[in-house]
């Protein structure tokens, strides 16, 4: 049995539909992640879990029991959902051992002591548990947070932005112990984020969104190389679409000369598509006859990230050691290195 | 939130404003009844003068608070002069007057055999009618003591737009090479008028709510019309019809304010807090200034206050007595208690806004704190007749079925007077509430649900805790209202009840002004509690929203 279903789920505020059969699943101790930009519906599917929004259409099955249809609706507080908030939301009025205590409070007096001080262990808080939410910093606050949601030992643990209020560099690091924290709890969650190093540190799988209707729910490693569609494409990632031309069995003829790949049998001679090409296939070749044109130059530390215009007009970007330093308006040549291509026919 | 509707939250806020709009529909509906022959007879005799009394004293006092609330507001905003900063709350003093009791202290300093003319008699050797002096008792004084303390309004709302909205336009205009006066005219004045007519029409709501001061100096306006008619002529719904005509002035007032609060939203640019370079003055405008912010205060506050001590030295051993500390004691427990209930209702309403929102729950709210803008009178007419017929229907039911009258139980009793104060006065503590709600982010409601919390388990477990300063100031606001207030009591309280207003009043009335100082500077001292408290707000916070109604 799955943790998590939630099947053709459909939501709208009046006549501004959110969300469009949105599916979803999750299996025991899994994370999920919801990604994708803002305003795509995310944190609405998210809502719509825990039961804060109710559906238009659609089920949300958890462990199995249905928490909504046309005559059942059952409240956030019955469901059994842990919930981990964007502005962090920890009770200002109580203090931190109280907070995670909040969840628990109909246990005995040492039940709860003994589950709050494990948790306080677990998220590294044990001597702040004296002290208030303001008393510590954003990245204390988070783990708190995280530590009052898994109090209750929640079916299902929901996570809307958490670290989108923590500075950059304390984000990578905090999303990475969430991670540990969560298996080790051997919790089921999922994560929503707009950001996708964020959703690869911590997500088993990730359902990628975008205008309230799910484009992929793979892993990371798929969503990179096999993306199913032009967003996943060019949302993950760096990369741009080189339009080119089904020439023979298996080439497609580009500006930047053919590239061999597998077909499917739909593709016809002369029919037009677009490559996704990442800026680790393009090799700087001087010799090359394939000529483009350095437009923009971006520098990112140990490399340089050049914005390149073929012929045509189309833009690649390509990553070049910093040592090496090439000026914008000159001219290279380029050549480029795909094993599988992938492309997205254009109508 | 949405979407999840909660059975028993929707219809008790929906009945809760039902019932408090029932002094307000009563009065509405009652212009509908048929006329008698009192009506007719007032429509023929006073009814003009009640009319054109009235519009003479809003209109007076309109230009009277304009006067000294603009000109005080910019003078503490843009200018430095010596002791600006003592000043900025100095002028909120004249708040904790009520104006009927500056008209007491005017009439004993001023009147005929008052300490003034007296002197000046005495010096001169002049006698009755051989010298010319300004009669307190007239309309002209009316509107003196009534502007002397209502400024305040308009000086909080106008210098707090002065301050906040305009400094990056202002000092745009100074670099435009534009003089002080210029830039007031052509810049700032525009830019804070609606801040200006919101602080505005809530003086002239109180200048027509007003019966204290008008009735000491025998005035014929709405709010002694309507006592006349009921008093004297007995004549209930007559009453009603005049209240229902005071009403709609009235409701003229709310939508000026409405109009000019969501323009004023709209006209604050930016919400930068840098600090605008003063205008320095110096020599004789900066004395100008000194005496523009002192001569209110003074007016206003200081002189009426050390009047009402002289007298309260000279009576104090007579009037401090057993039946004074009865009074006391009915005005704080009617204090405590409507101001518990209206926070109470308060806290229910306002986190009921939150967790339904919608135009049914907006609408009641809304209804529920009209209250603010009916005078008290009006909010006093409207309850009686309706609690009166309960009344009846409930003596006729109890007459014919067990044989036994049940006398009043919700007319002429403790009930109807609560009932009165929590209409007129729930608004000020669901101001207070709802800001203090706005503030609790709505993250930590689903939190505390998401962690097992019910409705009302959040609300005594979250939301209770956090607002214990926005209630307290609730608690505080309502309580020195009820101590001040006058004709709602005095309609609607038990035979033989006395509260110290009413006792102030009754004992002006009957020419005993230094009897009634006692009674007068308790009201007065406990008064100034939600001031002292304002002034610290304004102090603290540059950016104080001005919001808050006292």
């Amino acid at each position: 049995m799955k943790r998590l279903e939630v099947k053709k789920l459909d939501f709208a505020y009046g006549r501004n539909q959110i969300l469009f059969e949105f599916d979803f699943s999750l299996e025991e101790s899994q994370i999920g992640c919801l990604l994708g930009p803002s305003g795509c519906g995310k944190t609405t599917a998210l809502r719509a879990i825990a039961g804060f929004e109710n559906p238009t259409k659609g089920e949300i099955i958890l462990n199995g029991n249905k928490l909504n249809s046309s005559k059942i609706f059952v409240e956030p507080e019955k469901r059994q959902i842990g919930m981990v908030f964007q502005d962090i939301a920890l009770f200002p009025h109580l203090s931190v051992k109280e907070n995670i205590q909040f969840g628990i409070r109909s246990l005995s007096q040492n039940l709860r002591d003994k589950r709050s001080n494990e948790l306080l262990d677990l998220v590294g808080m044990s001597e702040f548990k004296k002290k208030y939410p303001h008393e510590i910093s954003g990245g204390q606050q988070q783990r708190v947070a995280l530590a009052r949601a898994m109090a209750p030992k929640p079916s299902l643990l929901l996570m809307d932005e958490p670290l989108s209020s923590l500075d950059e560099e304390l984000r990578e690091q905090l999303a990475r112990e969430i991670r540990l924290i969560l298996k080790q709890e051997k919790v089921s969650a999922i994560l929503v984020t707009h950001d996708q190093n964020e959703a690869f540190a911590v997500g088993d799988h990730i359902c990628v969104m975008h205008q309230g209707r799910v484009q992929q729910n793979d892993s990371a490693y798929n969503l990179y190389h096999h993306p199913l569609n032009r967003f996943v494409a060019e949302f993950i990632g760096e990369g741009t679409l080189l339009p080119g031309v089904v020439a023979d069995e298996g080439t497609i003829a580009t500006d930047l000369g053919e590239i061999k790949g597998n077909l499917p049998e739909s593709c016809k001679h002369q029919d037009k598509v677009d490559i996704l090409i990442r800026p680790e296939n393009v090799i700087l070749a001087n010799d090359n006859e394939n000529k483009v044109v350095i437009t923009a130059r971006y520098f990112r530390g140990s490399s340089y990230l050049y914005t390149l215009k073929t012929n045509s007009g189309a833009e690649i970007l390509c990553f070049l050691s910093s040592s090496e330093s090439l000026q914008i308006d000159q001219s290279i040549g380029v050549q480029l290195q795909i094993e599988k291509p992938v492309f997205f026919s254009r109508s | 939130m949405k979407n999840i509707t909660i059975s028993i939250w929707r219809p008790s806020i929906v009945g809760t404003a039902l019932i408090l709009s029932i002094p307000i529909l009563t009065i509405a509906i009652s212009v509908f009844e048929p006329t008698g022959e009192n009506w007719q007879h007032l429509k023929d005799t006073v009814l003009k003068e009640y009319i054109v009394n009235s519009m003479l004293l809003t209109c007076g006092v309109g230009i009277g608070t304009l006067l000294i609330g603009v000109s005080t507001a910019w003078l503490t905003a843009m200018c430095s002069f010596p002791g600006k900063n003592l000043f900025v709350w100095l002028l909120l003093l004249p708040l904790a007057m009520p104006a009927y009791i500056v008209a007491y202290t005017y009439t004993g300093m001023f009147d005929f055999a008052g300490p003034l003319q007296t002197m000046v008699r005495d010096w001169t050797g002049w006698r009755y009618r051989d010298y010319y002096f300004p009669q307190i008792r007239s309309m002209g004084g009316a509107i003196t003591m009534l502007s002397l303390v209502l400024y305040p309004y308009v000086y909080l709302l106008g210098r707090s737009t002065f301050m906040e909205q305009s400094v990056g336009v202002m000092e745009v205009s100074r670099t435009l090479d534009c003089g002080p006066w210029t830039v007031f005219y052509k810049v700032a004045l525009p830019l804070a008028r609606p801040a200006i007519v919101a602080g505005l029409s809530l003086a002239l709501m109180e200048t027509l709510a007003d019966y204290g001061t008008v009735a000491f100096f025998g005035l014929g306006v709405f709010t002694t019309g309507i006592f006349r008619t009921w008093f004297g002529l007995g004549d209930y719904n007559s009453a009603a019809k005049l209240a229902s005509l005071l009403l709609f002035f009235v409701f003229a007032l709310i939508i000026m304010e409405r109009v000019s609060r969501n323009k004023a939203r709209y006209h604050n640019s930016s919400g930068k807090l840098t600090r605008f370079s003063e205008y320095r003055l110096k020599g004789l405008k900066a004395w100008g200034a000194f005496a523009s912010c002192a001569i209110p205060v003074f007016l206003g506050f200081f002189l009426p206050a050390a009047q009402l001590f002289l007298w309260a030295m000279e009576t104090w051993r007579e009037m401090v007595d057993d039946r004074f500390f009865e009074l006391a004691r009915n005005s704080f427990l009617l204090g405590f208690g409507a101001a518990l209930i209206s926070v109470i209702l308060a806290l229910f309403l306002g986190y009921g806004k939150r967790i339904i929102p919608g135009k049914a729950t907006i609408a009641s709210i809304r209804m529920a704190s009209i209250g603010y803008a009916i005078p008290g009178t009006v909010v006093a007419v409207g309850i009686i007749i309706p609690f009166a017929w309960i009344d009846g229907r409930i003596d006729t039911f109890m007459q014919s079925s067990f044989g036994i009258s049940s006398g009043l139980i919700f007319s002429g009793t403790l009930i109807a007077v609560m009932f009165a104060y929590v209409v007129r006065f729930l608004a000020i503590s669901l101001q207070t509430v709802e800001s203090g709600l706005e503030k609790i982010k709505p993250s930590m409601d689903d939190a505390a649900r998401s962690l097992g919390c019910r409705h009302r388990e959040t609300l005594f477990k979250i939301h209770i805790p956090l607002l214990k300063s926005s209630t307290l100031t609730a608690l505080m606001i309502v309580f020195v209202d009820v101590m001040k207030e006058l004709p709602a009591t005095l309609i609607l309280r038990p035979f033989d009840f006395n509260t110290l207003a009413v006792r102030a009043f009754e004992l002006a009335s009957d020419e005993r002004l230094a009897d009634s100082s006692t009674a007068a500077l308790t009201i007065v001292v406990v008064g100034l509690l939600p001031v002292i408290y304002l002034s610290k707000t304004i102090s603290h916070s540059r950016l104080y929203q001005g919001n808050t109604k006292i």
